[in-house]
């Protein structure tokens, strides 16, 4: 079982450190501290373990860290800023193994880029060495990237050339979309297998200065701290700890405070609840800070995600994830008011922005999400974002037999109509009503009112509305439907209907890895007896079928 | 006036045939001279030197000497004579017609690799340009600045190869040459050796022993190359390669020689009080070099050094004399590696792979000749002393044994030990500082420095006390 939860104190390949507004976050990778020991990691090279360590990095410093206003990744070692993802790692790995890292990597990187662009927490690149496919998407993630002018450190995507697959992490969609790197020098770059530095790599929007060795320290320190100005985050702020997780894995249930699950193997499901705060929430900033990372949006989201990031990696044939919500929805109205109420609080700002991304995470999830709505429950506001991002919902009309608790009801607030847009740009509420925006609005009449099943049904927010005669075979059925599907058509369409509306540079990133680089990860001119991924290492030749597809 | 820079380069390429190449020069030879002035021999650009000059590749061509200011030296271009009907001697193209021009598919991989043994040219020129105020006589101040010229037109030969093959890329890279610069911090040269200091000729004797001896196994692998011109460069540079070690094994010899003298005469191995190099510091020096330059070979088992086989741009040491397939698919080789971080063992690799380790046994192989030769030298003095050439692991900074500490017999040793013994091992700073101490020029033709022992013979038939510089 691969286990996401690490802190600083157990970190192999990374090493933080702070100085006032600036932390340098340096990569020195240990070579035999690969999850498997098939490979060894090798010039900065990264397999998931080594993302699992950035990934908790990019998190605390967001949360421990307010004062910090611009990190800066760089590498430990020398001559060598970060070589990507591990090749031998990869052609050890399933399709599906390789699929999920690249997946969980993208999340990652895309965290990096909301702390730019939401958190005031700004990246900087100090690519001190060789910096080739994922090392180079790495760095393309940061606001401001500084190559040394050594004469010979070059940033590079070769995976083409070299391995006859494609950069896994957005770097293409980076390059046109965030880089605005001119697309005919994006195909000599992207074909080269050496290359770009110098002069080059900045009149070609690659990189946007280089230093050379001589003033690498004072140009670096004196840029993150240009860039520390820019920063709205607060100066004299405490952060919270992110004190770990109590999680119990018993047999097949899964036990945290906020979330449990259940896995049912005969169906390949899993049922996930959610559970509301069982006291009052704190409504005060003051108060929230106090409670830290108790406080229960925070706690949920923390929860939330390490259970989903658990079940991706470790159970993937668990296919569909019943979500329920249970508790009072008073209290996760409470929450909501509570995180709005706040808004201009660098943690609570912080909470919010790290709920956009959980839920992001669910919807790129490749798993088909089925919403319970039934009485006693709590989709309100925050948690009612898990039933839109569900491919369907099944809301109970009226009470089962012999229950005496009321009708299920939902509940919109002012979450669902702004603070956790998708990966496109939308609202779960727009993007489920792409044919009539301005019902949309009007359902901002409804905020606060509780809902019942009819009228749910009736507004569009829930999928069907079976009553207790029919409700356990339609879920059953439902279910039972869905498990006898190929799980790759499922993975497919739920995605591709998931995300209707617009393209957005984040988008693309999911999009195009789950066609193209997944396409070309099958191919055998990539993985087959002589393909090149395969026989990457061995100084034998690729031999690739020509024709084109 | 427009001068004819092109006038003056003797070539066997037809460059007045060649827009491309006249464009690339005329441009490139001004900036070159430049380089040289600034980089090459400081103190000694207006002197005349006794010069060997090649002006053709035929046995009467490539040897012509007289005298010569440096910088008018005429650096040629000169490629071996074609073999006719050359096929490709290994990798998946073997038996295919030999390349004439850069396959596309390898075009990159073949700059890289022409711009990182280039850069090696320069940099040994620019490590060495101090050492004529300092020289123990004539006849060594002549052989370092012909060490020099020709290192020179080294980098000439794959300028050539660049301009005439390579496009903008190649004019780019070409430029980029003569910007890098040895031991520099912001532009230092490709590979960590070409960056070290060439402090005293004792080093410098070394230098040319241990580290051009990597250049011969480099571009005898070069030279089996299927792309042709790359081949046919390499194995003229050869010739000239070839005399830059001698004058390393000649120079070491002669060092060993006097330091047996000075032995047998003052009967002490302590050589400090009487101005000569003892053989225990020879033996340091002799550890250091060795070291540094068996890291230019590479990592023990390296993909790029596989793909370079398969591709048929690198080949194997005499590549033509071994007898097995020439691809190597199915082939091990023993390599040997660190057993458990505690011991040293040998295991079978795939071939391809290990072709960094194999090349590296054929120069280790190579280098303990030499070795042998100076031994015997001692031998003959009736000293009881052997030089002995480090274990592989010793000193090493790339590789399987980079970082780990390891006594010149090969036993790994805890950091204590190390601490103990690194002064007896390898040079340190006094040490430095006493080889420093006795290195004064000697100007006066046929005079030599105490520490070293004059040749047996000089330079093309000249008498040894022969002007081989007119200092002005």
């Amino acid at each position: 079982m691969i286990d996401f939860q690490t802190a600083p104190d157990r970190y192999r390949h990374w090493k933080l450190a702070f100085d006032g507004p600036v932390a340098t976050l340096t990569m020195d990778v240990s070579e035999d501290g690969g999850l498997r020991d098939d490979y060894e990691l090798k010039l900065n090279s990264y397999d998931l373990g080594v993302d699992i360590e950035l990934y908790d990095a990019v998190q605390r410093l967001r949360f421990e860290h307010p004062e910090v206003r611009t990190v800066v990744i760089t590498s430990g070692k020398e001559k060598v800023f970060c070589a990507g993802a591990n090749i031998r790692m990869l052609a050890g790995s399933s399709h599906g193994h390789k699929v999920n890292f690249c997946k969980f990597t993208n999340e990652t990187r895309l965290s990096i880029e909301d702390a730019c662009e939401n958190s005031g927490q700004h990246y900087m690149a100090a690519i001190n060495g060789a910096c080739a496919g994922g090392g180079y998407e790495l760095a393309l993630t940061a606001d401001h990237l500084v190559l040394i002018d050594d004469g010979s450190s070059t940033v590079s995507l070769p995976e083409l050339p070299l391995l006859a697959v494609l950069p896994g992490t957005g770097g293409l969609t980076r390059l046109t979309d965030k880089r605005h790197v001119r697309r005919d020098r994006a195909d000599v770059f992207c074909t080269l297998e050496e290359g770009v530095r110098g002069k080059r790599a900045i009149e070609w929007r690659l990189v946007d200065e280089t230093v050379p060795r001589s003033r690498w320290e004072e140009t670096v320190t004196a840029r993150a701290r240009e860039i520390a100005e820019r920063s709205d985050r607060p100066a004299d702020a405490k952060g919270i700890a992110l004190t770990p997780l109590t999680r119990t894995i018993d047999g097949d249930e899964i036990r945290y405070e906020t979330v449990t699950c259940a896995i049912d193997r005969a169906t390949r499901s899993a049922a996930i609840t959610i559970h509301g705060p069982t006291a009052d929430v704190p409504a005060t900033a003051p108060a929230i800070h106090a409670a830290g990372a108790a406080f229960w949006p925070l706690q949920f989201a923390r929860e939330f995600d390490d259970l989903m990031l658990h079940l991706r990696l470790n159970e993937d044939e668990i296919g569909t994830w019943l979500l329920r919500a249970e508790g009072d929805p008073a209290r996760v109205e409470a929450a909501d008011a509570a995180l709005a109420g706040n808004a201009g609080d660098w943690l609570v700002r912080e909470i919010s922005l790290f709920l956009k991304r959980t839920l992001k995470r669910l919807d790129l999830s490749s798993r088909s999400l089925f919403a319970m709505i039934e009485p006693g429950s709590c989709f309100v506001g925050t948690l009612l974002e898990l039933a839109l991002a569900a491919d369907r919902s099944y809301m109970l009309d009226g009470q089962f037999e012999g229950d005496n608790r009321p009708p299920a009801t939902i509940r919109l607030t002012a979450a669902n109509f702004g603070p956790y847009p998708m990966s496109n740009g939308l609202t779960r509420l727009a993007a489920r009503s792409l044919h009539d925006t301005a019902a949309v609005e009007g359902l901002k009449d409804k905020i606060g009112r509780d809902i019942e099943a009819a009228e749910a049904e009736e507004l569009g927010l829930v999928t069907f509305a079976p009553d207790d005669i029919d409700w356990d075979d339609e879920i059953r059925l439902a279910v039972e439907e869905r498990s006898a599907f190929s799980p790759d058509a499922l993975t497919g369409m739920e995605a591709s209907l998931r995300f209707g509306g617009p393209e957005t540079m984040e988008t693309k990133i999911f999009g195009r890895l789950t066609a193209w680089q997944n396409w070309i990860f099958q191919r055998p001119n990539a993985v087959g007896e002589n393909g090149a991924l395969r026989l990457y290492g061995t100084g034998r030749r690729s031999d690739y079928d020509k024709r084109r597809v | 006036m427009a001068i004819d820079y092109l006038e003056s380069i003797p070539n066997n390429v037809d460059i007045s045939g060649d827009r491309r190449l006249q464009r690339a020069l005329e441009a490139w030879q001004p900036r070159f001279l430049d380089w040289w002035k600034d980089m090459g021999p400081e103190g000694f650009q207006g002197d005349d030197v006794y010069l060997r000059t090649a002006i053709s590749v035929d046995s009467n061509g490539w040897a012509n000497f007289g005298y010569v200011r440096m910088p008018e030296y005429r650096w040629g271009i000169f490629l071996a004579e074609p073999v006719e009907d050359r096929k490709i001697s290994f990798g998946d193209h073997k038996g295919e017609a030999a390349w004439q021009e850069v396959p596309g598919e390898y075009r990159s991989v073949l700059r890289r690799l022409i711009v990182t043994q280039g850069d090696t040219e320069p940099a040994s020129v620019e490590q060495q340009r101090l050492l004529g105020m300092t020289c123990p006589s004539l006849y060594d101040l002549r052989n370092l600045f012909q060490v020099n010229v020709e290192e020179g037109r080294h980098l000439w030969a794959m300028v050539y190869l660049l301009h005439a093959y390579f496009g903008r890329d190649g004019r780019e890279e070409a430029e980029s040459l003569l910007e890098r610069r040895s031991g520099d911090a912001d532009h230092p040269r490709i590979l960590g050796a070409f960056n070290e200091d060439t402090p005293d000729w004792l080093s410098f004797f070394m230098f040319t022993f241990f580290t051009d001896r990597d250049g011969k196994y480099q571009l005898a692998t070069l030279g089996e190359s299927g792309f042709d011109p790359l081949s046919r460069t390499c194995r003229f540079m050869l010739t000239e390669e070839a005399h830059h070690m001698f004058v390393g094994e000649t120079g070491v010899g002669r060092v060993i020689e006097r330091a047996c003298e000075l032995m047998k005469e003052h009967d002490t191995d302590d050589l400090a009080p009487h101005g000569g190099i003892s053989l225990a510091l020879l033996q340091k020096w002799l550890n250091f070099h060795f070291s540094v330059s068996i890291d230019l070979f590479g990592s023990e088992i390296s993909t790029n050094a596989a793909n370079y086989y398969t591709m048929g741009l690198k080949g194997r040491f005499a590549e033509e004399k071994i007898d097995d397939d020439h691809r190597l698919k199915d082939a091990h080789y023993g390599v040997t590696g660190l057993r458990d971080g505690k011991r040293f063992g040998m295991s079978e690799e795939p071939a391809l792979t290990a072709l960094n380790e194999r090349l590296r046994d054929d120069y280790v192989t190579d280098c303990q000749r030499g070795i042998d030769r100076w031994n015997r030298v001692i031998r003959n003095a009736g000293i009881d002393f052997e030089l002995k050439l480090p274990h592989r692991a010793f000193h090493r900074q790339i590789g399987a044994f980079a970082g780990l500490k390891v006594s010149p017999d090969g036993r790994i040793v805890d950091d204590a030990e190390w601490a103990a013994n690194e002064a007896k091992w390898l040079p340190t700073d006094t040490d430095r500082a006493y080889v420093a101490s006795l290195m004064h020029p000697v100007m006066e033709p046929g005079k030599f420095a105490n520490w070293i022992a004059p040749p047996r013979r000089g330079i093309n038939a000249q008498p040894v006390e022969f002007q081989y510089v007119k200092h002005h």
